[in-house]
């Protein structure tokens, strides 16, 4: 493939692991050289860690809600603390995990190393983006500890402008800090994949990592800055007492859910479209085949970005936009079906007649598939204005996203991190362990999310802390669902040891272990710090797997 | 773009990951574009909510934009336009590596966003003695256009303050590359960062452009 040299993927799995001398871990050290460092892949650990812990933060508020829901009456919080509690989970999840997760970890370690960088385009602006993030992370730890914040992750006006008296301000402000780093990343991603892909790497070998991290960056830049202004709005209204929101001077609280979901729609694909790289690049190289339709599913990305962005209205079925408004944002809404439909399929395709092998990414892959399919359609559930009438606000919408965001957007994050562990730590975690882990997170997601359809297919509210102990059937579905997600969480927290053990104890990988196809798996692992000794030359397409079909 | 190119050229500006000053060059333009993009959208929740207010509560609008200063308006427009010329002489000195020159026009681009930014505080001192700034303390001669009066000062100042931020946080910039300007770290060669800082400077003047007419002459 490169000048460099030619591997062959069977007989480099077969060598000798070999871990060199001098990489990026331990080429510097000192704590200094890790709070300054301007290595993307140093970068992308520290998110990794910072990540981690608010996944875990995330995690715990999550338990407490399925704790809380078990029984029908309200025993274990109150209504105030259950709103506060459910409002932190999303805050947390939504900006403080699911969005940087895959790329700020994984697209920062990948996105250099699979274009033949030597690092991003600022590294500087990429260290700044962790500090921003972290900033960020801290006012949403301020905003708890001092007692919270009760509007829900959405921060709806007036609500959060005049009602409520909790910490609407800090927690805002949070999300508006983590959102600049949301949108240095982007732009750093942007900027690289324009201006320093190798010699060779040409637009149309680009890996599909790449090309759905491009598409997820182009949401964050257009994205990013508008519910920026818009926190921004609140916390002014809020704070210096200025009226843009404000009913009671005719203010219209129907253009902040507007201005809120122009961003916060598409947000959604800032959280699945990265993940869907990841499923592109395992299927792949777990099928032995180059992925079916490459440039329909890249195409497919960029066509997720346009229309994602058009279709914000959906969330606004129940207010005072119009019917006609209503119908548009309707039918634009079932067109993002068409390129997510393309990709579902054209990994299918791939499947088909590959060599798969059931290794741990795998499952993760094949996981996402099924339930990104079950979440994507029950959107089109939701885009239905009728029926949209009927579940909005119902545990149906929370099943709903949960699928995209845990079955499709987590499932990918961890299948990319067990496919990547080995490059980023150069060794090899359990591989039983990690398919145990894989197969309960499966389990215990759909167990706690599927009878969640149920429910609000029934009628149950959402963010309420109790129900009519009358309906047996929902405290049967409830219960289910937080026995699920204890399943769940065990799934989630595995492999944060065996992958911790892996990295210390772990047999050495080797640059390729999967007997994979791309650059990433040219240079050693880890990598060193300018990503590969000599700069390499590009004379392939994409997932040159099965080079006698080309 | 090879490896060995990457030695030849070492301007002491060029960073370790890029190959050529050139791609570095690329690079950083293409990344304040960027940034200047992310900047309009960010600017844009504002100009929507303008947008939204205007057409609901047109007659508030046009009766409370009476209150602004216009000539002041029309002064600071001028002001802003100046300091574009100046800071389009000062790439071009840059360019050019007229060394003094760059630095006069750096200091003339300093000086008129500060007056600009002086004009700003006296009018937005004449709104406070007016009672024109939302809140408890907002009266207006029309009752009934009372509460649309109170969302256009909002967004006055919300608008302009954002605006005003914009160019504070360009003048904390504008300092530093003063000093490097005089040390003479900028050559034809490499100017870059006066370049970049240009298109911010010329793009926070164009957001005015747009607010002077919205809120002072419709």
């Amino acid at each position: 493939m490169h000048d460099v040299r030619t591997p062959d993927p069977a007989s480099s799995a077969g060598q000798a692991p070999a871990m060199p001398e001098v990489h990026y871990l331990n080429a510097t050290h000192g704590p200094m050289s890790w709070f300054f460092t301007k290595d993307h892949k140093r970068i992308a650990l520290l998110y990794l860690y910072s990540v981690s812990a608010f996944f875990l933060v995330g995690g715990i508020f999550a338990m407490l809600i399925r704790l809380e829901l078990a029984t029908p009456r309200g025993d274990l919080l109150t209504a105030e603390t259950y709103n506060k509690v459910f409002t932190a989970h999303g805050v947390v999840m939504v900006f403080f995990f699911l969005i940087p997760s895959i790329p700020a970890i994984l697209g920062n370690f990948l996105v250099p190393i699979m274009i033949g960088a030597k690092d991003l385009a600022f590294p500087r602006i990429n260290l700044a983006s962790w500090y921003l993030y972290m900033i960020g992370g801290l006012f949403g730890i301020a905003a708890l500890v001092s007692g919270g914040v009760d509007t829900g992750w959405t921060f709806y006006t007036p609500y959060s402008t005049q009602a409520s008296n909790t910490h609407v301000v800090i927690t805002g402000l949070g999300a508006f800090i983590a959102g600049f780093s949301s949108i240095f990343t982007g732009l750093n991603f942007i900027v690289t994949i324009h201006t320093m892909r190798a010699p060779g790497m040409t637009w149309d070998r680009l890996p599909l990592f790449i090309w759905s991290h491009y598409a997820a960056s182009l949401i964050m830049i257009l994205g990013t800055p508008v519910i920026a202004v818009t926190l921004l709005m609140v916390v002014l209204e809020r704070t210096l007492g200025l009226g843009f929101f404000n009913p009671n001077l005719g203010g219209d609280p129907v253009l902040y859910q507007h201005l809120f979901w122009f961003y916060s729609h598409p947000a959604v694909y800032i959280m699945v479209l990265p993940g869907m790289g990841v499923i592109s690049e395992i299927i792949a190289a777990f099928s032995r085949k180059p992925v079916f339709g490459y440039k329909m599913v890249a195409i497919a990305s960029l066509g997720i970005a346009l229309v994602g962005f058009l279709v914000w209205g959906h969330h606004m079925f129940t207010t005072s936009q119009s019917v006609l408004a209503a119908m548009v944002f309707s039918i634009l809404s079932f067109l993002v079906a068409i390129p997510s439909a393309i990709k579902v399929f054209n990994w299918t395709a791939t499947l088909y007649r590959g060599s798969v092998e059931l290794a741990s990414p795998m499952l993760y892959a094949l996981g996402f598939i099924g339930l990104f399919t079950i979440g994507g359609l029950t959107g089109l559930f939701l885009a239905a204005i009728g029926l949209d009438i009927h579940v909005h606000d119902t545990y149906f919408v929370v099943a709903h996203f949960h699928y995209v965001m845990v079955g499709g957007s987590v499932t990918a994050y961890l299948g990319g991190l067990h496919y990547w562990w080995p490059k980023i730590t150069g060794r090899m975690y359990s591989e039983g362990w990690a398919k145990v882990a894989a197969v309960l997170a499966f389990v215990g997601f759909n167990l706690t999310f599927f009878p969640q359809f149920v429910l609000g297919y029934l009628g149950m509210p959402r963010r309420y802390h109790a129900y009519p102990t009358e309906e047996l059937s929902w405290q049967v579905l409830n219960i289910l669902s937080s026995a699920g997600a204890s399943i769940l969480a065990m799934g989630f927290l595995l492999p944060a040891f065996y992958l911790t053990y892996s990295a210390i104890k772990g047999k050495q990988a080797g640059p390729n272990p999967w007997g994979a196809y791309g650059l990433e798996w040219e240079t050693t692992s880890p990598p060193p710090t300018a990503n590969f000794e000599v700069t390499p030359i590009v004379t392939k397409p994409a997932y040159y797997y099965a080079p006698e079909e080309h | 773009m090879s490896h060995s190119s990457a030695h030849a050229a070492h301007h002491p500006a060029l960073q370790h990951h890029f190959d050529t000053l050139e791609q570095q060059q690329n690079a950083s333009t293409l990344g304040m574009w960027m940034f200047l993009v992310t900047e309009v959208l960010f600017f844009g929740g504002f100009f929507m909510a303008y947008i939204l207010y205007r057409w609901m509560y047109n007659a508030s609008f046009h009766e409370a934009s009476h209150e602004l200063n216009v000539w002041l308006g029309l002064f600071n427009t001028a002001v802003l336009i100046g300091s574009s010329l100046t800071m389009a002489l000062a790439v071009r000195a840059s360019k050019t590596g007229e060394k003094s020159a760059l630095v006069f026009f750096l200091i003339a681009t300093l000086v008129l966003g500060s007056i600009f930014l002086g004009v700003k505080v006296v009018e937005y001192s004449e709104k406070f003695t007016h009672h024109l700034v939302p809140g408890k303390h907002f009266a207006f001669h029309d009752a009934n256009l009372k509460n649309g009066a109170e969302i256009y000062f909002s967004l006055y100042f919300g608008m302009t303050g954002l605006h005003a931020t914009h160019m504070i946080l360009g003048g904390f910039v504008l300092v530093p590359l003063i000093f490097m300007a005089m040390k003479g770290k900028f050559s034809p060669a490499w100017y870059t960062p006066i370049e970049l800082f240009g298109l911010y400077w010329h793009f926070v003047d164009i957001v005015w452009i747009f607010l002077f007419p919205l809120l002072y002459l419709m």
